[in-house]
C-alpha cells in the first residue's frame, strides 16, 4: 500500500513538473500576452493542482492535507484572477489582429 | 539531493538580482525584485528561520514591492530610455568597492569562529520567564524589545514623511488618488472571497506568534494588505488623515510600548523590564496593539500622501 501511494506521488509530482516545464516554455516562445497568459495558467492550476495531489498521501494527518488543498485552491483563485485582470489590460493596449 | 536544491537556489538568487539591477525598465527592475525577495524567503525557510521568511515574503517582498511599483509607475512617463554610463574611473571605483565590500563579507563569514558566538542558550534559558514559545517573539518582544520599540517608532517618521509631501490645501484628506474600479469587476469580486479570508489569515499569524512563527509585524502586513484590497475595489475609501481614530491607530503601538517601558523604569529593573508574572498579558496586550499599528501604517504608506480633500473631491 504505502509502495503504491508513493509510486502515485513520484507519478503525478513528475506530471505536474511537465506542466510547469511546459508553462515555462511556452511563457518564453509564444508570441503575444494573451497566449502566454494561456501558459501560465495552466502552469499554475494543473502544475500546482498535481503537486499537491501527488503530496496528499504523504501528509501527517488531515489538517496538513487540508491545507495543501487550501493553498491550491488559493492559487487557482489568484491566477484566475490575475490573468484576467492582466489579460483585459493587454487587449486595451494591443488590439486583437 | 538537498545540496542541489540550495545550489541551484543560490544561483537563482544571483540571477535575479543581476537582473533587477540590470534591468533598463524601472517595471523590469521591480518584478525581478518581488521574485527576489520571494525566493530569499525560500532562502530563509531552507535555513529553518521562518519567522525572517514570512517577515521577508510579507514586507520584503510584497509591501516593498507594491511601494516600488508605485514609484516605477510614476516614474514611467519621464524614464528615459538610454541609460547614461559613468565614465570609465567612476565604473572600476565602483567595481573595486563593491569587491572589497563583497571580500570583507565573505572573510567575516568564513573566518568566524567555531562555534560562533551566540547568545542563542541564555535566551533559550530565558524564555520560560517570559510565557511565550516562540523563542524569535521573546527576542522581539522581550530580550530586546528595545530595537522593536524604536522600530515602531521609525514607522511612525515614515508616516510623517509621507504624509509630509502633501500640498497645503489638501491637509487632513485622502490619501491617493481616487481609484477607478468595476464595483462588479473581477477585482471586486476577488476582493470580496479573500478579504474575509485574508483578514483570519492575519490574525492567524499575529496570534500564534507567541508559540510559533508569526507575529505582530508579519500579521499586521496582511491585514494592511487586506484593507488596501479593499483601497483598490473601492469596496473602502482611504480614510481622511485628520480622522482621530486613525491617528491613534498609527500610534497606539509604540504609545503602549513606551508607556509599559517607563513603567518597568518605576516599578522594576529598567526600561521594558517586564513584572514576570505578567510578562505573557503585557507582551500580548504590546502585540495587538503593535498589530494594529502595522497593519494601518504599512496601508497609509503605500495609500500615500493625501491628495483629495476630507470629503472625496
Amino acid at each position: 500500500m504505502r509502495g503504491l501511494l508513493d509510486l502515485w506521488t513520484y507519478a503525478a509530482v513528475c506530471a505536474g513538473l511537465f506542466f510547469f516545464i511546459a508553462g515555462t516554455v511556452g511563457i518564453l516562445r509564444l508570441p503575444d500576452t494573451l497566449t502566454r497568459l494561456h501558459a501560465l495558467t495552466k502552469a499554475d492550476n494543473l502544475g500546482v493542482g498535481l503537486v499537491v495531489l501527488g503530496l496528499l498521501p504523504q501528509t501527517a494527518d488531515a489538517l496538513a492535507a487540508l491545507k495543501l488543498v487550501a493553498i491550491w485552491a488559493m492559487v487557482l483563485l489568484s491566477s484566475a484572477t490575475v490573468s484576467q485582470l492582466i489579460g483585459r489590460a493587454a487587449r486595451a493596449e494591443e488590439p486583437p489582429r | 539531493m538537498a545540496l542541489v536544491l540550495d545550489a541551484g537556489m543560490a544561483l537563482c538568487l544571483l540571477a535575479l538580482a543581476l537582473f533587477a539591477l540590470t534591468a533598463r525598465a524601472s517595471y523590469s527592475a521591480v518584478a525581478g525584485f518581488v521574485a527576489y525577495g520571494l525566493l530569499v524567503a525560500l532562502a530563509w525557510v531552507r535555513l529553518a528561520a521562518a519567522d525572517v521568511a514570512l517577515t521577508e515574503a510579507a514586507i520584503g517582498s510584497g509591501l516593498t514591492g507594491a511601494l516600488l511599483l508605485g514609484a516605477a509607475a510614476r516614474l514611467r512617463a519621464s524614464e528615459s530610455t538610454t541609460v547614461a554610463w559613468p565614465s570609465a574611473a567612476r565604473r572600476a571605483a565602483a567595481a573595486l568597492l563593491s569587491t572589497l565590500v563583497a571580500l570583507g563579507l565573505a572573510a567575516v563569514v568564513l573566518w568566524l569562529p567555531q562555534p560562533a558566538p551566540t547568545l542563542a542558550h541564555e535566551a533559550a534559558a530565558g524564555l520560560p520567564s517570559t510565557g511565550l514559545g516562540n523563542p524569535v517573539t521573546g527576542v522581539l518582544m522581550a530580550f530586546r524589545g528595545v530595537d522593536t520599540f524604536l522600530e515602531k517608532v521609525v514607522l511612525v517618521l515614515a508616516m510623517v514623511g509621507v504624509w509630509s509631501l502633501a500640498a497645503d490645501e489638501r491637509w487632513g484628506g485622502r490619501p491617493g488618488l481616487r481609484h477607478e474600479a468595476d464595483p462588479n469587476g473581477v477585482l471586486a469580486f476577488f476582493a470580496r472571497l479573500v478579504i474575509p479570508l485574508g483578514l483570519v489569515i492575519g490574525l492567524y499569524v499575529f496570534w500564534v506568534g507567541a508559540d510559533h512563527p508569526g507575529g505582530a509585524f508579519a500579521g499586521g502586513t496582511v491585514v494592511a494588505s487586506m484593507w488596501l484590497l479593499a483601497m483598490m475595489t473601492r469596496l473602502a475609501d482611504t480614510p481622511p488623515i485628520e480622522r482621530r481614530a486613525l491617528r491613534l491607530a498609527l500610534v497606539v503601538g509604540p504609545a503602549l510600548f513606551l508607556l509599559v517601558g517607563l513603567a518597568g523604569l518605576a516599578f522594576g529593573g529598567g526600561f521594558l523590564a517586564y513584572p514576570e508574572a505578567y510578562a505573557k498579558p503585557i507582551i500580548l496586550a504590546i502585540e495587538v496593539a503593535m498589530t494594529l499599528t502595522v497593519a494601518v501604517t504599512m496601508a497609509l504608506l503605500l495609500a500615500g500622501p493625501p491628495l483629495r480633500s476630507a470629503d472625496g473631491q
